[in-house]
């Protein structure tokens, strides 16, 4: 391996993780990322991913689930090259879960959670009957650890927002990943289950040890819930480490362009609290 | 620390129960198509002794088990007219099910089918070619020409829909789009066809057009039913990424499975069972639109239970159709495109106003 470049990626290869060295991705001439460097993403932590519409947040989460090439660059996994296509032995270990699932699904949930185990693990239609009961039995166990195995039987398109992003997340969980990656998994949930699902989120990155992002429009679940934070601006990274470093009124004045604060709260967790867009002469001098 | 996939406590009570309640409904499904395939029984004897000369069931049975026991008309009206109307009515009914069925989820449209879509109107643009400009293919029998050259622009509407598929970087709106481009397109060159054809021309085109089943005949059924065997079995080989579809385009690439070549496999065989069926026996429409959306709701959409149940229903649709063209207007044997018409557009419109509801 090249021993070279950055003192950064020499020192963070081998850590157990997912680092991210120089990726490029453009949209014809428009590029969106731009050499995107980042350190170690760990195993065990869930990683918030930050910044304004456009920044390219969502293109870097695709791009790390294959989903969109990227013209230059290199991921690694514990230090091991991993392939920028979803083809392979690759699909076994990152699994993505997109903002919107699709609606007026027949399928239930149970049923749902099958067929991501399934899909491609080549069980054919004569599969043997212990392949099959040991199938059902996996997807019912990850649906009783999130929660939701009394909704086992009910059909998708009957489920409430909150309840298909579980179910979702359990068709990931289900092929037992290394990376999750998540595009803006509480956009459509009610106060309750966004805090279900991050917490079940961070319990399941922890017991399972897989590197998780997440991309967030909200900065204070970043702070409370997440581990690390990676800070996006016009397809570069702004910030990346512990969500307090990160996120702080100077670099919220600079991406977002508006006057924050960050207070801590009696209870130890620190509270943002956005007092207005910042004046005209901030903003021209951006 | 992760825990390994495999040590897991003994299933609890409730679990179990969740389980077997699972199973309970696989066994529903079986039920529901072993169930379908019975109606496909009674419905196919009844069609075989439906016809203007009376059959009893038991001169019916006797032709069929014991060929030697009956007269000479007996059997031929049997074996050469009742027989093959009835099975093709099957095996064209099965194919468009199933084709419906695939369409419908690799281009995640509720609305596509081969009629919908512009593989029957090539088709009948193919036929009616050859009908008006008397066509020679080399080496295709003169009896097969109608049949051989609806298929090639069946295959050839298919081959667009594919190559604006992969233009169009697999975007399913572009693929619908450019289909119902397709249908306008050939219906305007039929109009065509139809507004330069001699009288006699016309005669054979406009009763090619409205789909009947009345032309069948042995050997085609062997075609047919040879290529829905194949398609079938490679579309249940395929049955987990396909449902796996249903959870999205990403998800599924994500699961590692390659969607540009499930699609362009699914739509390549689509294209060869719609095109064999609608060269057969003219343009049917509605059964590949309707009998999936039936099959959603009997079966859901596990596609193991979701593709047999389409070709089933599909197939029990078009027998019953084929009975009521045999006694809508006594005597006449009314074109079983008309009557798939005049039923699918009900229930089409009771699907769009249905799915509209789910939208809004």
């Amino acid at each position: 391996m090249n021993t070279m470049t950055t003192t950064t990626t020499t020192t963070t290869t081998r850590a157990p993780g997912l680092s991210i060295h120089d990726l490029t991705v453009r949209y014809g001439r428009r590029r969106i990322l731009d050499s995107l460097a980042a350190g170690v993403l760990p195993r065990g932590e869930v990683t918030a991913l930050l910044g304004p519409n456009g920044s390219g947040k969502s293109t870097l989460l695709r791009t790390l689930a294959g989903l969109t090439a990227a013209s230059g660059g290199r991921l690694t996994l514990d230090g091991e090259t991993l392939a920028l296509s979803p083809s392979g032995a690759r699909s076994h270990s990152v699994v993505y879960l997109p903002q919107a699932l699709p609606a007026g699904v027949r399928l239930q949930v149970l049923e749902s959670v099958r067929v991501a185990y399934c899909a491609t693990r080549g069980h054919g239609f004569g599969s043997t009957h212990t392949t099959r009961d040991a199938d059902i039995a996996h997807a019912l166990s990850v649906l009783q650890r999130l929660g939701i195995g009394d909704l086992a039987q009910r059909s998708l398109d009957q489920l409430s927002g909150g309840q298909r992003q579980l179910a979702g997340i359990a068709q990931a969980l289900v092929r037992d990943p290394q990376v999750l990656l998540l595009d803006e998994p509480l956009s459509a949930l009610d106060l309750n289950h966004q805090f279900h699902v991050m917490q079940m989120l961070r319990d399941e990155t922890r017991r399972r040890n897989m590197v998780t992002v997440v991309v967030l429009h909200d900065i204070n679940t970043a702070l409370r819930a997440c581990d690390r934070a990676m800070l996006l601006n016009r397809g570069g990274i702004v910030g990346f480490g512990r969500p307090a470093d990160v996120v702080t009124p100077d670099s919220l004045m600079d991406v977002f362009g508006v006057v924050a604060r960050i207070e801590p709260c009696s209870r130890g967790t620190h509270q943002i609290l956005i007092d207005g867009l910042a004046p005209q002469a901030d903003m021209a001098s951006r | 620390m992760s825990i390994p996939l495999n040590a897991r406590p003994l299933p609890l009570p409730h679990e179990t129960a969740t389980i077997s309640q699972y199973r309970r409904l696989t066994r529903r499904r079986i039920a529901c198509l072993v169930a379908i395939l019975l109606l496909i029984a009674a419905s196919l004897l009844f069609d075989f002794n439906t016809g203007p000369s009376g059959l009893p069931v038991t001169t019916l049975l006797r032709t069929i088990f014991d060929r030697a026991s009956v007269d000479e008309p007996t059997r031929v009206i049997v074996w050469q007219i009742r027989m093959p109307y009835a099975v093709m009515a099957l095996l064209v009914g099965a194919s468009l099910g199933v084709s419906g069925a695939e369409m419908q989820t690799v281009l995640d449209n509720p609305l596509a089918s081969p009629y919908t879509l512009g593989v029957s109107a090539a088709a009948a643009f193919g036929a009616s070619l050859a009908i008006v400009l008397d066509l020679a293919i080399p080496g295709v029998p003169q009896g097969w020409i109608v049949s051989a050259n609806a298929f090639v622009f069946a295959l050839l509407s298919a081959a667009v829909l594919d190559a604006v598929a992969r233009w169009r970087g697999m975007s399913t709106a572009g693929v619908v789009l450019m289909g119902i481009a397709l249908v306008f397109a050939f219906h305007a060159l039929v109009s065509l066809i139809q507004f330069i054809a001699s009288a006699d021309a016309l005669q054979g085109l406009v009763f090619w057009t409205l789909g009947s089943l009345a032309r069948a005949n042995w050997q085609q059924i062997g075609v047919l039913a040879v290529a829905l065997a194949v398609s079938l079995s490679l579309s249940m080989r395929n049955a987990w990424k396909l449902t796996a579809l249903r959870l999205g385009e990403d998800r599924a690439a994500s699961f590692g499975i390659d969607i540009r070549r499930l699609r362009l496999g699914t739509l390549l065989r689509v294209a060869v069972l719609s095109a064999l069926a609608v060269s057969f026996v003219g343009t049917i429409g509605f059964i590949g639109l309707i009998a999936p959306h039936i099959a959603r709701t009997l079966l859901g959409e596990d596609h193991r239970f979701y593709l047999p149940g389409s070709a089933l229903l599909g197939a029990l649709m078009l027998s019953l159709a084929s009975i009521a063209s045999k006694i809508l207007i006594p005597g006449v044997l009314v074109p079983v495109g008309i009557v798939t018409a005049l039923v699918g557009i009900p229930l089409f419109l009771g699907i769009v106003l249905r799915s509209q509801g789910r939208v809004s």
